[in-house]
């Protein structure tokens, strides 16, 4: 490579990271403002996008952990919707609501297998593996879901002792319900886990290069298996979420697109897990501030036009993102031995 | 090393169709067996369910006709998403391609005065196909200049279709009164029903026989199928692959769009929000079923579109929730599109050339 | 030199793999004595990697046996044959480009410190005492898709000897190397076997084998027909062996009687998909009725040069004019247009729409012409009588044009691409590898073919990363080395270990 390349490529990693350093002033800038001026607002707007993150947290982590190891996995919203009506359903018929967290990771994780036999075993086109799981968890949970099953509460926020006290960065971070918490902890766990591992290790080889992997001996069929269960688990976490902490029941259709929200979350985190948590807060961000804008009456916008918003980022994120993220090469192929 | 060929010529006509038709058909018989099983686990009669469900869509003349009604928009919907196929691409946007092809035509349909029947209908047809078109090249101009793989910005797109025909509907085209819908079309842009049977059908026939012919007789069609087979090899070959691309998702987005219109001119008579949710979907289901054969297409629809008729007689006569239709219609999908376990079961050797693939340009 | 009475580590006794419709290896006999090179020859689908694939536990027999050591083994995986001491380089390096030279090595034998946390140190020093130990120099922290080819199939032989493997496969290893750099990788494996280790390689290329081998097995068909002893043998003899009849190894040309300039290029500058520079100031030209051939290991710029030429990629500067003409940006259409051929490097990604009919491929690039099509519409029967036509005077098997070209083996599916290329009017004929992974009997064929074009007063530029198919090609070489052309040859002086240095980057 030649200097003068070199040159470029460099600047224009400097270029990006100038860009956002400013663009973090600038957000950093503006809280402080918005603390000063309105306290109140301020830390509702900045706890609600921590909630509203939450369940793209969630799915990005369960879409990278598949794709790392070259599964493509378009059925995050399926899983989602199908574990927050298990969880719903467990909530009602035991009260417990652990159990129903319990039940949203089950189902979570079954979906998981099943894209992974349709992946893996039957080597079906991976894209099509996920709409099947999307067309199937609408389908199964619109026909079973009867109106007026009531549930027995939802999860409660718990706030942590005098960390809670902080003014703004105590309510906003230490005095939230489990599954958040549970959030920000799996962000470290899944960072930790996919690059300082053994596991971490074999699973990205076999994303990049699963032939590398075979002839050393690791079974590459299995780890992806594994993966795929495991992210399907996060996504049925994230469906508990909806359903026992953010809402309390279920509807018909209530993920509304956050699944593929994640998807988009996911590439512009780069595909690790502290990325997606930092796209994931971006994005519950311009929602929680539009619509704290539309409250106020800051803004004359038809309601419609905040519902979309969430939907035109990510067509902006994709649109400038994708092409810039180096994908795990292996993914989408099913792996066939030579 | 290679593997055997048999020097055949190509095979009969009969053949060829039998082949082609004997996976689909067993996914269709697999996924009423499984439908009938959840039926029972629910406490349903499924032999009661499905003979409601027969009559419902054959058992007289208003019902073949809601039959053909309803097979209508699945026809264009399953005409996009293969069309879309063909091209390498994956239209799960035609939900949002559809709902702009319905308020486009109503717009044109009660927005104009005083003309006859001969111009306004095609107008008001033609204006909401074209806006399908554009919706849909949006993801096309997308996936060729920035890389956005098409599956996650058209569903992005159906969902911020949906929220901005919303808001047409309950605003600036707002009909009088409380609803949130625009005005009727005028007489003269409405699509006849001749008895009990719709001619927007034919319309839908024409389209998928216009399709066929686009794909497998023009150069645009052979254009297009390269591209969505190599299209490395279709940059060799000299074709623009870009612009190919752009042209696609238009031609789907087209399609789609006229279905809507179709919708809004011969059954609806205006624009109502809430219609036809998960066109999209269905348009997949169909697609696969019909083997992303343009003509294939047309019992495919049919055959989705009976069952969609015939649901509220079965939610009638056999009290079963016609949701029902919608978990069959997945089974169908499943079924459909894990050819080789379907093939496992049914013994049917494995065609060549048919593998449907999308991932290659995820990324 | 003869080891044959040293102990056997390594022996396959009636070793057959069967495919559907395929018999890949039919009762295989082999012995391989302790420290002994055995090369394994065969021409491509003779079944050489299906038997090493075998020995290696990525296959099981289909039936016979495979002894290891004097112990009979059954190995069901690559682990069972690494625990038994078998390491094997493939031909396709079997390394994960964007994780580092330690990683990759450890990869499936991790160090681990509690818990699989990985232990970094550890490997890093682990790959520094055995690349001192062997004489393999490495650096354990570099990534591997930054190390240049030798270097990585250097890491390759460290992960099998990291696995204590004290027989190693070597799959075509020198299929990307310079000959010097081959000489360098054949001190290593005598190296080696001073130090006991054994070692079979498989190659197709006859010269390397004589060069280091200490005992030769010829592979045909899928059956091994016979041993030799590099002593008593000649190129001529094993390749007589390997094909069963009569080879000319020389391809039969008369002079060159070169004319016009076709082909100009000035200065031409153009990157690759990764943003490097890939070609770097190269001026050439090629002249009517001439082969000018292009010698190189591969990696040097001749992929980015080729689709430069056809108009494939975006050029970043300079010039290049066919015929007279300024084609620098114009359309892989507009230069077809102007009588270029191109057989592409990658016959199956940008050659041939693998589930086209045979048919339908012969018109790739003029499905858009009369007679094929008029206007929009597309005129499917005369599309079919051009395929029968092309397919009868090509030899294409099966001969049958609704074939799909997905179907066709290696050589047949090249001679469609030739037969749709040379079938109308060439000025110029750009030819990337244009034999690799096909049988004998197609490359004696295309050889022919390519020599027929030139004679008919084509100009013709031929790329490629056999040596000898370029020395026996050409009527002047050019040797491509880091993004330039460092020299063109008349082939009188294009002797191999003048070439040779040249692809290094020497100054010869």
């Amino acid at each position: 490579m030649t200097t003068a390349a070199m040159a470029k490529t460099k600047s224009r990693g400097d270029y990006v990271r100038i860009v956002g350093l400013i663009f973090g002033g600038i957000v950093l800038l503006g809280i402080i403002y918005g603390y000063i001026t309105n306290p109140v607002t301020t830390t509702a707007v900045l706890a609600s996008t921590l909630r509203q993150s939450t369940p793209l947290v969630l799915g990005a982590l369960c879409g990278l952990i598949g794709e790392r190891s070259g599964i493509i996995n378009i059925g995050i919203e399926g899983q989602m919707l199908m574990a927050a009506f298990i969880a719903f359903l467990a909530n009602v018929y035991t009260g417990n609501l652990f159990v129903a967290v319990l039940a949203g990771l089950a189902t979570g994780a079954v979906l998981g297998g099943f894209l992974a036999f349709m992946s893996v075993t039957l080597k079906m086109d991976q894209i099509i593996g996920g709409t099947v799981i999307n067309i199937l968890a609408l389908g199964l949970t619109s026909f079973f879901y009867q109106t007026g099953l009531t549930t027995q509460g939802k999860l409660q926020a718990i706030a942590l002792g005098p960390l809670a006290e902080i003014p703004l960065i105590g309510p906003v971070f230490f005095d939230n319900p489990p599954i958040t918490y549970a959030t920000l902890i799996l962000v470290m766990v899944v960072h930790y886990v996919l690059f300082y591992t053994r596991w971490g290790l074999r699973t990205r080889a076999v994303g990049e290069h699963p032939s590398a992997a075979d002839t050393v001996g690791i079974n590459v069929y299995k780890m992806r298996y594994i993966n795929v269960i495991i992210g399907g688990s996060i996504a049925g976490l994230a469906g508990a979420y909806l359903t026992l902490e953010a809402v309390g029941s279920f509807e018909r259709a209530m993920t509304n697109g956050r699944g593929f929200v994640a998807l988009a979350v996911m590439i512009f985190g780069k595909y690790t897990p502290f990325g997606a948590w930092g796209a994931a807060l971006l994005f519950g961000f311009a929602v929680a501030l539009q619509t704290q804008l539309q409250f106020s009456g800051r803004l004359e916008i038809p309601h419609q036009f905040i519902g979309m918003l969430p939907y035109v980022l990510t067509i902006v994120v994709l649109a400038g993102f994708v092409g810039r993220t180096r994908v795990p090469a292996a993914v989408g192929k099913p792996y066939e031995k030579e | 090393m290679t593997t055997q060929t048999d020097s055949k010529a190509k095979p009969s006509r009969l053949m060829a169709i039998w082949r082609a038709a004997s996976i689909p058909l067993a996914a269709v018989i697999l996924a009423l067996l499984v439908g009938a099983v959840i039926l029972l686990i629910s406490g349903a009669n499924p032999i009661a369910a499905y003979s409601a469900l027969a009559k419902g869509a054959f058992g007289s003349t208003a019902a073949f006709g809601r039959t053909l009604e309803k097979a209508t928009p699945l026809i264009l919907g399953g005409l996009a998403v293969a069309f879309a196929f063909k091209g390498g691409l994956f239209n799960i946007g035609g939900q949002g391609q559809l709902l702009f092809g319905a308020i486009v035509a109503a717009g044109v349909g009660f927005g104009i005065d005083g003309l006859p029947f001969i111009i306004h209908m095609p107008l008001a047809l033609l204006m909401g196909s074209l806006a399908g078109a554009l919706y849909g090249a949006i993801p096309g101009a997308l996936k060729t200049y920035t890389g956005a793989h098409e599956v996650i910005t058209t569903i992005m797109l159906n969902f911020i279709a949906i929220n901005f025909t919303d808001w047409l509907a309950d605003g600036p085209w707002k009909d009088e009164g409380i609803v949130a819908r625009t005005p009727a079309i005028a007489e003269a842009a409405a699509i006849p029903t001749w008895g009990n049977i719709p001619a927007g059908f034919f319309l839908a026939i024409l389209a998928a026989v216009a399709t066929w012919y686009l794909l497998y007789r023009t150069t645009t069609g052979y254009e297009i199928r390269t591209v969505g087979l190599n299209s490395n090899a279709a940059k060799y070959a000299g074709i623009k692959v870009s612009y190919t691309v752009i042209l696609t998702m238009a031609i789907s987005g087209f399609l789609a769009g006229m279905g809507g219109a179709i919708e809004t001119l011969g059954v609806v008579g205006r624009y109502q929000p809430g219609f036809n949710a998960g066109l999209g979907f269905d348009g997949i289901t169909i697609a696969l079923l019909a083997r992303t054969n343009p003509l294939g297409v047309i019992p495919a629809a049919l055959l989705v579109g009976a069952m969609q008729a015939g649901s509220s007689q079965m939610q009638f006569d056999a009290h079963v929730p016609f949701q029902i239709i919608d978990v069959i219609q997945a089974l169908i999908l499943f079924f459909v599109s894990a050819d080789m376990i379907v093939r496992w079961i049914v013994r049917v050797q494995p065609e060549e050339g048919e593998q449907v693939t999308l991932s290659t340009s995820w990324g | 030199m003869d080891k044959t009475n040293r102990p056997i580590v390594l022996e396959a006794k009636g070793l057959t793999k069967r495919f559907p419709g395929v018999l890949a290896n039919d009762n295989i006999n082999l012995k391989l004595h302790q420290g002994e090179i055995l090369a394994l020859l065969g021409e491509n689908g003779a079944g050489k990697s299906t038997l090493m694939n075998m020995l290696y536990g990525l296959y099981t027999p289909t039936e016979g046996e495979i002894w290891i050591k004097g112990e009979k083994v059954e190995l069901s995986n690559p682990g069972e044959a690494i625990d038994r001491g078998v390491g094997m380089v493939h031909q396709h390096f079997q390394l994960v480009p964007p994780m580092t030279v330690a990683e990759n090595v450890m990869l499936g034998s991790e160090i681990t410190s509690g818990g699989g946390r990985l232990n970094m140190r550890q490997a890093i020093r682990n790959v520094r005492e055995l690349s001192e130990q062997y004489g393999l120099a490495v650096d354990p922290t570099a990534v591997i898709e930054d190390l240049p080819v030798g270097t990585q199939q250097r890491v390759e032989i460290i992960k099998a000897l990291y696995r204590h493997a004290d027989i190693l496969i070597l799959d075509e290893p020198t299929a990307v190397l310079t000959p010097q750099e081959a000489n360098e990788l054949f001190r290593i494996m005598r190296d080696l076997t001073a130090q006991n280790v054994s070692i079979i390689f498989i190659t197709h290329k006859l010269k390397e084998v004589l060069a280091v081998a200490d005992r030769i097995g010829v592979l045909r068909s899928g059956q091994m027909v016979g041993t030799a002893m590099p002593e008593d043998s000649t190129e001529t003899s094993l390749a007589e062996m390997m094909v069963g009849r009569n080879v000319i190894l020389r391809v039969e040309k008369s002079a060159s009687k070169p004319g016009q300039p076709v082909l100009q290029i000035q200065n031409l500058h153009v990157h690759d998909d990764r943003g490097h520079a890939a070609v770097e100031g190269v001026d050439l030209e090629v002249f009517a009725g001439e082969i000018l051939g292009i010698a190189g290991v591969e990696g040097n710029g001749q992929r980015e040069l080729v689709e430069a030429l056809t108009g494939l990629r975006h050029i970043d500067a300079g010039k290049i004019r066919i015929d007279g003409q300024d084609t620098t940006h114009f359309s892989p259409r507009q230069i077809t247009e102007l009588g270029v051929a191109h057989i592409p490097e990658d016959r199956e990604k940008h050659g041939l729409v693998m589930p086209y009919t045979l048919s339908d491929n012969m018109v790739l690039n003029r499905y858009f012409k009369a007679p094929y099509a008029k206007g929009l519409i597309m005129h499917h029967d005369k599309i079919d009588e051009n395929g029968k036509v092309l397919v009868k005077e090509y030899d294409v098997r099966p001969p049958n044009v609704h074939a799909l070209a997905q179907n066709l083996s290696g050589g047949n599916k090249q001679k469609v691409i030739v037969a749709r290329e040379f079938s109308s009017p060439t000025k110029l004929l750009v030819a990337a590898q244009p034999t690799r992974g096909i049988d004998v009997g197609s490359i004696e064929f295309i050889h022919k073919e390519i020599v027929a074009q030139r004679d008919h007063g084509v100009a013709v530029l031929v790329v490629s990363a056999e040596l000898d198919e370029v020395l026996g090609l050409a009527d002047r070489v050019a040797v491509m080395f880091d993004g330039r052309v460092v020299k063109i040859l008349p082939i009188a002086e294009a002797t191999r270990e003048r070439v040779g240095l040249l692809m290094a980057g020497s100054d010869a």
